[in-house]
Protein backbone atom coordinates (compact mmCIF):
# COMPACT_ATOMS: atom_id res chain seq x y z
CA UNK A 1 0.00 0.00 0.00
CA UNK A 2 2.95 2.49 0.76
CA UNK A 3 4.81 2.00 -2.52
CA UNK A 4 1.27 3.32 -4.51
CA UNK A 5 1.69 6.65 -2.32
CA UNK A 6 2.66 9.44 -4.93
CA UNK A 7 5.56 11.08 -4.07
CA UNK A 8 4.97 14.12 -2.67
CA UNK A 9 6.60 17.30 -3.07
CA UNK A 10 9.56 17.95 -1.37
CA UNK A 11 9.20 19.42 2.47
CA UNK A 12 11.52 20.73 4.78
CA UNK A 13 10.97 20.24 8.70
CA UNK A 14 13.89 20.19 11.18
CA UNK A 15 17.41 19.15 10.77
CA UNK A 16 18.48 15.64 12.67
CA UNK A 17 19.49 18.09 15.45
CA UNK A 18 16.37 20.16 15.04
CA UNK A 19 14.82 16.81 16.27
CA UNK A 20 17.03 16.08 19.29
CA UNK A 21 16.73 19.84 19.78
CA UNK A 22 12.85 19.57 19.77
CA UNK A 23 12.75 16.03 21.61
CA UNK A 24 15.04 17.51 24.32
CA UNK A 25 12.67 20.56 25.25
CA UNK A 26 10.24 17.60 26.42
CA UNK A 27 12.79 15.99 28.83
CA UNK A 28 11.57 16.97 32.34
CA UNK A 29 14.28 18.01 35.48
CA UNK A 30 14.95 14.80 37.22
CA UNK A 31 14.35 12.25 34.48
CA UNK A 32 16.77 8.94 34.30
CA UNK A 33 17.23 8.61 30.56
CA UNK A 34 18.79 6.01 28.33
CA UNK A 35 19.89 7.25 24.82
CA UNK A 36 20.29 4.53 21.93
CA UNK A 37 22.60 5.28 18.72
CA UNK A 38 21.92 7.72 15.91
CA UNK A 39 19.90 10.98 16.60
CA UNK A 40 19.32 10.08 20.83
CA UNK A 41 22.72 10.43 20.75
CA UNK A 42 22.29 14.60 19.61
CA UNK A 43 19.62 15.12 22.69
CA UNK A 44 22.08 16.21 25.76
CA UNK A 45 24.13 19.24 23.69
CA UNK A 46 20.15 20.52 23.60
CA UNK A 47 19.60 19.82 27.27
CA UNK A 48 18.82 23.67 29.45
CA UNK A 49 20.79 24.17 32.18
CA UNK A 50 18.02 24.17 34.17
CA UNK A 51 17.45 20.65 33.69
CA UNK A 52 19.05 17.62 35.32
CA UNK A 53 18.44 14.58 33.20
CA UNK A 54 20.77 11.58 34.25
CA UNK A 55 21.98 9.24 31.12
CA UNK A 56 21.91 5.80 31.90
CA UNK A 57 24.10 3.14 29.68
CA UNK A 58 23.15 -0.52 29.81
CA UNK A 59 26.31 -1.53 30.49
CA UNK A 60 26.22 -0.45 34.11
CA UNK A 61 26.51 3.60 33.57
CA UNK A 62 23.78 5.70 35.55
CA UNK A 63 25.19 9.63 35.23
CA UNK A 64 26.96 9.92 32.18
CA UNK A 65 29.03 12.90 31.74
CA UNK A 66 30.13 12.99 28.11
CA UNK A 67 32.69 11.73 25.81
CA UNK A 68 36.10 11.29 27.38
CA UNK A 69 39.06 13.45 25.90
CA UNK A 70 41.72 10.98 24.12
CA UNK A 71 44.07 11.82 27.19
CA UNK A 72 41.71 10.88 29.62
CA UNK A 73 40.24 8.11 28.29
CA UNK A 74 40.05 5.12 30.38
CA UNK A 75 39.13 1.53 28.59
CA UNK A 76 37.67 0.53 32.02
CA UNK A 77 35.02 3.22 31.53
CA UNK A 78 32.83 3.50 28.45
CA UNK A 79 29.34 3.73 27.29
CA UNK A 80 27.03 1.25 25.62
CA UNK A 81 28.41 2.00 22.08
CA UNK A 82 32.04 1.37 23.54
CA UNK A 83 33.28 4.91 23.18
CA UNK A 84 35.41 6.66 26.17
CA UNK A 85 33.12 8.42 28.50
CA UNK A 86 33.51 10.84 31.72
CA UNK A 87 31.43 10.74 34.82
CA UNK A 88 29.26 13.37 36.62
CA UNK A 89 29.18 14.05 39.98
CA UNK A 90 27.08 10.95 41.88
CA UNK A 91 27.20 9.13 39.39
CA UNK A 92 26.84 5.36 39.69
CA UNK A 93 28.41 1.67 38.47
CA UNK A 94 26.35 -1.37 38.28
CA UNK A 95 26.55 -4.31 36.84
CA UNK A 96 24.90 -5.58 33.33
CA UNK A 97 22.21 -8.04 35.46
CA UNK A 98 21.30 -4.85 37.79
CA UNK A 99 21.75 -2.61 35.11
CA UNK A 100 18.77 -4.48 33.33
CA UNK A 101 16.74 -3.86 36.56
CA UNK A 102 16.92 -0.80 36.30
CA UNK A 103 16.03 -0.93 32.50
CA UNK A 104 13.27 -3.78 32.64
CA UNK A 105 11.96 -2.91 36.24
CA UNK A 106 10.58 0.41 34.57
CA UNK A 107 13.23 2.80 36.89
CA UNK A 108 13.96 4.49 33.99
CA UNK A 109 11.71 7.50 33.22
CA UNK A 110 12.27 7.44 29.12
CA UNK A 111 13.94 5.29 26.81
CA UNK A 112 14.83 7.30 23.13
CA UNK A 113 15.50 5.64 20.29
CA UNK A 114 15.96 5.26 16.84
CA UNK A 115 13.75 3.21 14.58
CA UNK A 116 12.88 1.84 11.06
CA UNK A 117 9.50 1.70 11.60
CA UNK A 118 6.66 2.50 14.08
CA UNK A 119 3.28 0.78 13.37
CA UNK A 120 -0.04 2.93 14.23
CA UNK A 121 -0.41 1.04 17.55
CA UNK A 122 2.86 1.45 18.66
CA UNK A 123 4.65 -1.15 17.59
CA UNK A 124 8.25 -0.80 17.03
CA UNK A 125 10.68 -2.32 14.36
CA UNK A 126 14.80 -1.08 15.17
CA UNK A 127 16.90 -4.20 15.57
CA UNK A 128 17.27 -6.39 12.57
CA UNK A 129 16.90 -5.86 8.51
CA UNK A 130 16.43 -9.04 7.63
CA UNK A 131 19.35 -10.39 5.08
CA UNK A 132 21.48 -8.08 7.65
CA UNK A 133 23.50 -8.74 10.60
CA UNK A 134 21.59 -9.56 13.70
CA UNK A 135 21.95 -8.07 16.76
CA UNK A 136 19.72 -6.83 19.11
CA UNK A 137 21.77 -5.68 22.26
CA UNK A 138 19.29 -4.12 25.04
CA UNK A 139 16.97 -3.06 22.40
CA UNK A 140 14.10 -5.53 23.54
CA UNK A 141 15.00 -4.50 27.35
CA UNK A 142 14.60 -0.89 26.70
CA UNK A 143 11.15 -1.35 25.58
CA UNK A 144 9.87 -3.89 27.24
CA UNK A 145 10.36 -2.57 30.76
CA UNK A 146 10.45 1.88 30.48
CA UNK A 147 7.21 3.75 30.76
CA UNK A 148 7.84 5.99 28.00
CA UNK A 149 9.79 4.68 24.77
CA UNK A 150 10.12 7.89 22.36
CA UNK A 151 11.65 7.31 18.71
CA UNK A 152 13.33 9.82 17.14
CA UNK A 153 13.65 9.43 13.54
CA UNK A 154 13.42 10.52 10.12
CA UNK A 155 9.90 10.50 8.86
CA UNK A 156 10.37 8.68 5.68
CA UNK A 157 12.94 6.26 4.71
CA UNK A 158 16.07 7.34 2.22
CA UNK A 159 13.31 5.99 -0.34
CA UNK A 160 11.01 8.57 0.48
CA UNK A 161 8.70 5.70 1.81
CA UNK A 162 6.53 6.22 5.70
CA UNK A 163 8.19 4.91 8.55
CA UNK A 164 5.42 5.35 10.20
CA UNK A 165 3.25 2.40 8.56
CA UNK A 166 -0.15 0.71 9.60
CA UNK A 167 1.82 -2.65 10.58
CA UNK A 168 5.49 -3.22 10.70
CA UNK A 169 6.99 -5.32 7.55
CA UNK A 170 9.97 -5.69 9.26
CA UNK A 171 10.84 -7.74 12.97
CA UNK A 172 9.30 -6.42 15.94
CA UNK A 173 11.39 -5.15 19.06
CA UNK A 174 7.93 -4.90 20.74
CA UNK A 175 4.22 -4.87 20.26
CA UNK A 176 2.59 -1.77 21.62
CA UNK A 177 5.15 -0.15 23.39
CA UNK A 178 6.01 3.20 21.74
CA UNK A 179 4.45 6.35 23.55
CA UNK A 180 5.82 9.00 20.99
CA UNK A 181 7.07 10.05 17.43
CA UNK A 182 9.50 12.93 17.26
CA UNK A 183 10.50 13.37 13.75
CA UNK A 184 11.49 16.10 10.69
CA UNK A 185 7.83 16.67 10.22
CA UNK A 186 6.20 16.04 13.51
CA UNK A 187 5.22 15.05 17.07
CA UNK A 188 3.17 12.45 17.79
CA UNK A 189 1.85 11.02 20.78
CA UNK A 190 0.39 6.74 20.81
CA UNK A 191 -2.65 7.09 23.24
CA UNK A 192 -4.47 4.09 24.35
CA UNK A 193 -2.98 2.06 21.26
CA UNK A 194 -3.66 4.91 18.80
CA UNK A 195 -1.71 7.28 16.89
CA UNK A 196 -2.10 11.32 17.30
CA UNK A 197 -0.30 13.66 15.75
CA UNK A 198 -0.16 16.42 18.25
CA UNK A 199 2.43 18.80 16.44
CA UNK A 200 3.53 19.87 12.73
CA UNK A 201 7.40 21.10 12.82
CA UNK A 202 7.30 24.48 11.59
CA UNK A 203 6.94 25.12 7.83
CA UNK A 204 4.97 21.75 7.53
CA UNK A 205 1.11 21.49 7.36
CA UNK A 206 -0.83 18.96 8.54
CA UNK A 207 -1.13 17.79 4.67
CA UNK A 208 2.03 17.11 4.31
CA UNK A 209 2.88 15.26 7.07
CA UNK A 210 -0.54 12.87 5.71
CA UNK A 211 1.13 12.69 2.54
CA UNK A 212 4.25 10.95 4.30
CA UNK A 213 2.78 9.00 6.64
CA UNK A 214 1.52 5.40 6.12
CA UNK A 215 -0.86 5.03 9.12
CA UNK A 216 -4.28 5.93 10.16
CA UNK A 217 -4.25 8.91 12.89
CA UNK A 218 -5.82 11.16 13.99
CA UNK A 219 -5.29 14.99 14.92
CA UNK A 220 -4.93 16.46 18.13
CA UNK A 221 -3.26 19.92 17.03
CA UNK A 222 -3.14 22.33 19.13
CA UNK A 223 -4.33 26.04 18.61
CA UNK B 1 45.30 -21.89 54.10
CA UNK B 2 43.39 -20.88 51.34
CA UNK B 3 45.44 -19.75 48.35
CA UNK B 4 43.67 -19.32 45.12
CA UNK B 5 46.27 -17.67 43.02
CA UNK B 6 48.21 -19.20 40.31
CA UNK B 7 51.31 -18.44 38.77
CA UNK B 8 50.45 -20.69 35.50
CA UNK B 9 47.45 -19.81 33.28
CA UNK B 10 47.62 -22.59 31.07
CA UNK B 11 47.48 -24.96 34.14
CA UNK B 12 44.82 -23.26 35.34
CA UNK B 13 43.08 -23.03 32.00
CA UNK B 14 43.82 -26.65 31.29
CA UNK B 15 40.84 -27.86 32.67
CA UNK B 16 39.05 -26.64 30.15
CA UNK B 17 37.87 -29.25 27.59
CA UNK B 18 37.36 -29.08 23.71
CA UNK B 19 33.51 -29.08 23.43
CA UNK B 20 32.96 -27.08 27.39
CA UNK B 21 30.69 -24.13 27.47
CA UNK B 22 32.17 -21.23 28.85
CA UNK B 23 30.53 -17.81 30.14
CA UNK B 24 33.11 -14.81 29.65
CA UNK B 25 32.48 -11.44 31.31
CA UNK B 26 33.21 -8.16 29.44
CA UNK B 27 31.37 -5.77 27.16
CA UNK B 28 33.82 -5.39 24.05
CA UNK B 29 36.82 -5.30 25.20
CA UNK B 30 36.10 -3.61 28.37
CA UNK B 31 36.51 -5.92 31.37
CA UNK B 32 37.31 -9.12 28.90
CA UNK B 33 39.15 -11.87 30.05
CA UNK B 34 41.57 -12.18 27.43
CA UNK B 35 44.86 -14.14 28.94
CA UNK B 36 42.21 -16.63 29.90
CA UNK B 37 41.03 -16.82 26.62
CA UNK B 38 44.27 -16.58 24.55
CA UNK B 39 45.24 -19.73 27.01
CA UNK B 40 42.04 -21.65 25.42
CA UNK B 41 43.77 -21.21 22.16
CA UNK B 42 47.23 -22.01 23.28
CA UNK B 43 46.30 -25.10 24.17
CA UNK B 44 44.10 -25.89 20.95
CA UNK B 45 40.45 -26.17 22.44
CA UNK B 46 37.84 -26.43 20.31
CA UNK B 47 34.05 -27.42 19.53
CA UNK B 48 33.18 -24.15 22.43
CA UNK B 49 30.11 -22.91 23.39
CA UNK B 50 30.27 -19.50 24.88
CA UNK B 51 28.05 -17.52 26.25
CA UNK B 52 28.98 -13.33 25.65
CA UNK B 53 27.83 -10.37 24.92
CA UNK B 54 29.73 -9.32 22.02
CA UNK B 55 32.31 -11.16 19.80
CA UNK B 56 34.19 -8.18 19.57
CA UNK B 57 35.56 -5.52 16.93
CA UNK B 58 38.81 -7.64 15.93
CA UNK B 59 40.43 -11.04 16.34
CA UNK B 60 41.61 -10.69 20.06
CA UNK B 61 39.45 -11.70 22.49
CA UNK B 62 36.39 -14.31 21.28
CA UNK B 63 37.25 -13.21 18.23
CA UNK B 64 40.02 -14.95 18.42
CA UNK B 65 38.38 -18.22 19.18
CA UNK B 66 36.39 -16.93 15.94
CA UNK B 67 39.21 -16.38 14.00
CA UNK B 68 40.49 -19.94 14.89
CA UNK B 69 37.65 -21.76 14.13
CA UNK B 70 37.06 -23.01 18.02
CA UNK B 71 33.38 -21.85 18.55
CA UNK B 72 30.52 -24.24 18.07
CA UNK B 73 28.01 -22.23 19.51
CA UNK B 74 27.86 -18.11 20.47
CA UNK B 75 25.13 -17.17 22.83
CA UNK B 76 25.42 -13.61 22.42
CA UNK B 77 23.19 -9.95 22.29
CA UNK B 78 25.25 -7.97 19.91
CA UNK B 79 28.27 -10.06 18.14
CA UNK B 80 29.75 -6.97 15.88
CA UNK B 81 32.30 -8.88 14.24
CA UNK B 82 31.73 -9.36 10.47
CA UNK B 83 33.84 -12.24 10.14
CA UNK B 84 31.75 -13.90 12.91
CA UNK B 85 28.57 -12.90 10.45
CA UNK B 86 30.45 -14.70 7.70
CA UNK B 87 31.03 -17.84 9.75
CA UNK B 88 27.62 -17.95 10.97
CA UNK B 89 26.02 -17.15 7.62
CA UNK B 90 28.20 -20.19 5.97
CA UNK B 91 26.94 -23.02 8.72
CA UNK B 92 30.14 -23.29 10.95
CA UNK B 93 29.47 -21.89 13.91
CA UNK B 94 25.85 -21.42 15.56
CA UNK B 95 24.12 -18.41 17.09
CA UNK B 96 21.44 -17.95 20.11
CA UNK B 97 20.79 -13.92 19.64
CA UNK B 98 19.04 -13.19 22.97
CA UNK B 99 18.23 -9.60 24.46
CA UNK B 100 21.38 -8.33 26.33
CA UNK B 101 19.27 -7.99 29.44
CA UNK B 102 17.87 -11.47 29.16
CA UNK B 103 21.92 -13.10 29.09
CA UNK B 104 22.77 -11.20 31.82
CA UNK B 105 19.80 -12.24 34.08
CA UNK B 106 20.30 -16.21 32.94
CA UNK B 107 23.76 -15.95 33.87
CA UNK B 108 22.75 -14.84 37.06
CA UNK B 109 19.91 -16.76 37.59
CA UNK B 110 21.93 -20.04 36.50
CA UNK B 111 24.23 -19.21 39.40
CA UNK B 112 21.86 -18.31 42.34
CA UNK B 113 19.70 -21.59 41.50
CA UNK B 114 17.10 -20.61 39.40
CA UNK B 115 16.15 -23.22 36.62
CA UNK B 116 14.28 -20.19 34.57
CA UNK B 117 12.41 -16.83 34.97
CA UNK B 118 9.61 -15.23 32.86
CA UNK B 119 10.60 -11.70 31.22
CA UNK B 120 8.83 -9.70 29.27
CA UNK B 121 12.29 -8.87 26.92
CA UNK B 122 11.33 -10.62 23.54
CA UNK B 123 7.46 -11.25 23.99
CA UNK B 124 6.14 -11.43 20.62
CA UNK B 125 9.29 -11.23 18.21
CA UNK B 126 11.55 -13.31 16.03
CA UNK B 127 13.67 -13.85 19.46
CA UNK B 128 10.95 -15.94 20.94
CA UNK B 129 8.48 -17.19 18.67
CA UNK B 130 10.76 -20.12 17.03
CA UNK B 131 12.57 -17.89 13.62
CA UNK B 132 15.12 -16.81 14.26
CA UNK B 133 17.99 -19.09 12.85
CA UNK B 134 20.50 -20.94 15.19
CA UNK B 135 22.46 -22.79 12.04
CA UNK B 136 22.37 -22.24 8.48
CA UNK B 137 22.84 -25.23 6.52
CA UNK B 138 26.91 -25.09 4.67
CA UNK B 139 24.68 -25.37 0.91
CA UNK B 140 22.53 -22.78 1.82
CA UNK B 141 18.98 -22.14 3.88
CA UNK B 142 18.28 -22.68 7.58
CA UNK B 143 19.55 -25.99 8.94
CA UNK B 144 18.13 -25.51 12.03
CA UNK B 145 15.95 -22.70 14.10
CA UNK B 146 16.32 -21.38 17.95
CA UNK B 147 13.01 -23.78 19.55
CA UNK B 148 10.05 -21.46 20.03
CA UNK B 149 10.22 -20.19 23.74
CA UNK B 150 6.92 -20.87 26.38
CA UNK B 151 5.08 -18.47 26.92
CA UNK B 152 2.62 -17.23 29.82
CA UNK B 153 0.06 -13.99 30.17
CA UNK B 154 0.33 -12.83 33.70
CA UNK B 155 -1.95 -10.10 34.87
CA UNK B 156 -2.66 -9.44 30.89
CA UNK B 157 0.81 -9.12 29.53
CA UNK B 158 2.67 -12.04 27.80
CA UNK B 159 6.16 -13.33 28.71
CA UNK B 160 8.41 -15.00 27.69
CA UNK B 161 10.32 -18.22 30.02
CA UNK B 162 14.12 -17.95 29.45
CA UNK B 163 16.45 -20.43 31.18
CA UNK B 164 19.43 -20.24 34.19
CA UNK B 165 22.75 -20.33 32.29
CA UNK B 166 24.92 -22.97 34.05
CA UNK B 167 28.43 -22.81 32.25
CA UNK B 168 30.88 -25.27 32.77
CA UNK B 169 33.12 -22.71 33.34
CA UNK B 170 33.13 -18.80 34.03
CA UNK B 171 36.03 -16.50 32.35
CA UNK B 172 36.33 -13.20 34.49
CA UNK B 173 38.48 -10.42 34.63
CA UNK B 174 38.47 -8.35 37.68
CA UNK B 175 40.68 -5.47 39.20
CA UNK B 176 41.72 -6.53 42.66
CA UNK B 177 41.95 -9.95 44.09
CA UNK B 178 42.54 -11.18 47.51
CA UNK B 179 43.90 -15.23 47.81
CA UNK B 180 40.86 -16.14 48.87
CA UNK B 181 39.34 -15.01 45.49
CA UNK B 182 37.56 -12.37 46.71
CA UNK B 183 36.89 -9.94 43.44
CA UNK B 184 36.62 -6.32 43.25
CA UNK B 185 35.75 -4.79 39.45
CA UNK B 186 36.71 -1.18 37.98
CA UNK B 187 34.28 1.27 36.53
CA UNK B 188 32.13 -0.40 34.03
CA UNK B 189 35.04 -3.24 33.21
CA UNK B 190 32.18 -4.52 35.83
CA UNK B 191 29.24 -5.66 33.08
CA UNK B 192 29.10 -9.05 33.15
CA UNK B 193 31.75 -10.35 34.91
CA UNK B 194 29.60 -11.15 38.03
CA UNK B 195 27.54 -13.23 36.12
CA UNK B 196 29.90 -14.84 34.06
CA UNK B 197 31.75 -15.25 37.57
CA UNK B 198 28.36 -16.66 39.22
CA UNK B 199 27.22 -19.25 36.17
CA UNK B 200 30.36 -21.28 35.91
CA UNK B 201 30.46 -24.22 37.76
CA UNK B 202 34.34 -23.63 37.88
CA UNK B 203 34.99 -20.12 37.47
CA UNK B 204 38.62 -18.71 37.03
CA UNK B 205 39.40 -14.61 37.22
CA UNK B 206 42.44 -12.95 35.30
CA UNK B 207 43.22 -10.15 38.03
CA UNK B 208 45.13 -6.80 37.18
CA UNK B 209 46.44 -6.61 41.13
CA UNK B 210 46.82 -9.11 43.86
CA UNK B 211 46.19 -7.53 47.23
CA UNK B 212 46.61 -8.52 50.74
CA UNK B 213 43.58 -10.49 52.40
CA UNK B 214 42.91 -7.34 54.71
CA UNK B 215 42.63 -4.59 51.70
CA UNK B 216 39.54 -5.33 50.11
CA UNK B 217 37.11 -3.98 52.81
CA UNK B 218 34.11 -6.22 53.08
CA UNK B 219 32.02 -3.68 52.02
CA UNK B 220 33.54 -3.31 48.97
CA UNK B 221 34.06 -6.83 47.35
CA UNK B 222 32.09 -7.21 43.82
CA UNK B 223 32.04 -11.46 44.03
CA UNK B 224 33.24 -12.65 46.77
CA UNK B 225 35.31 -15.63 46.83
CA UNK B 226 32.97 -18.34 47.31
CA UNK B 227 31.82 -17.79 43.25
CA UNK B 228 35.67 -17.93 42.29
CA UNK B 229 38.16 -21.48 42.32
CA UNK B 230 41.15 -20.06 40.99
CA UNK B 231 42.99 -16.45 39.88
CA UNK B 232 45.70 -15.43 37.47
CA UNK B 233 47.22 -12.71 36.39
CA UNK B 234 45.85 -10.99 33.45
CA UNK B 235 48.34 -9.39 30.44
CA UNK B 236 46.11 -6.62 29.62
CA UNK B 237 47.56 -3.09 30.23
CA UNK B 238 46.38 -2.02 33.69
CA UNK B 239 45.06 1.44 34.52
CA UNK B 240 47.72 3.78 34.57
CA UNK B 241 46.21 5.28 37.77
CA UNK B 242 43.76 3.69 40.25
CA UNK B 243 40.97 6.17 40.52
CA UNK B 244 40.91 8.20 37.36
CA UNK B 245 37.43 8.14 38.09
CA UNK B 246 37.24 10.90 40.20
CA UNK B 247 39.61 12.82 38.07
CA UNK B 248 36.73 12.58 35.71
CA UNK B 249 33.98 13.02 37.93
CA UNK B 250 36.02 16.55 39.07
CA UNK B 251 36.51 17.59 35.54
CA UNK B 252 32.65 17.16 34.98
CA UNK B 253 31.87 19.14 38.06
Amino acid sequence: MTDTIPAPAPVTGRTREGIAERLAQDLQDGYVVNLGVGIPLLVPRFLPADKEVVLHAENGVLGIGGDADPHEADPDLTDAGKQPITLIPGAAITDSALSFAIIRGGHLDATILGALQVSASGDLANWYVPGKNPAVGGAMDLVAGTPQVWVAMEHVDRKGRPKIVAECTMPLTGKGVVTRVYTDLAVFHVVDGQLRLVECAPGVTPEDVRARTGAPYTEHLAG
Amino acid sequence: MIDKFRSDVLSVVDAVPSGASIAVGGFGSSGRPDALIDALCELDRRDLHVYVNNVGHDFTGVGRLLHEGRLRRVTASFPILQEFYDEYFAGRVELELIPQGTLAERMRAGGAGIPAFFTPSGAGTMLSDGSFTLRYSPEGGVAEHVPAKETRMINGREYVLEEGIVADFGFVKAHKADRKGNLRFRLSARNFNPMAGMSGRTTFAEIEQLVDVDELHPDDVHLPGVFVDDLVMSTGKAPATDEPAAAATRKAS
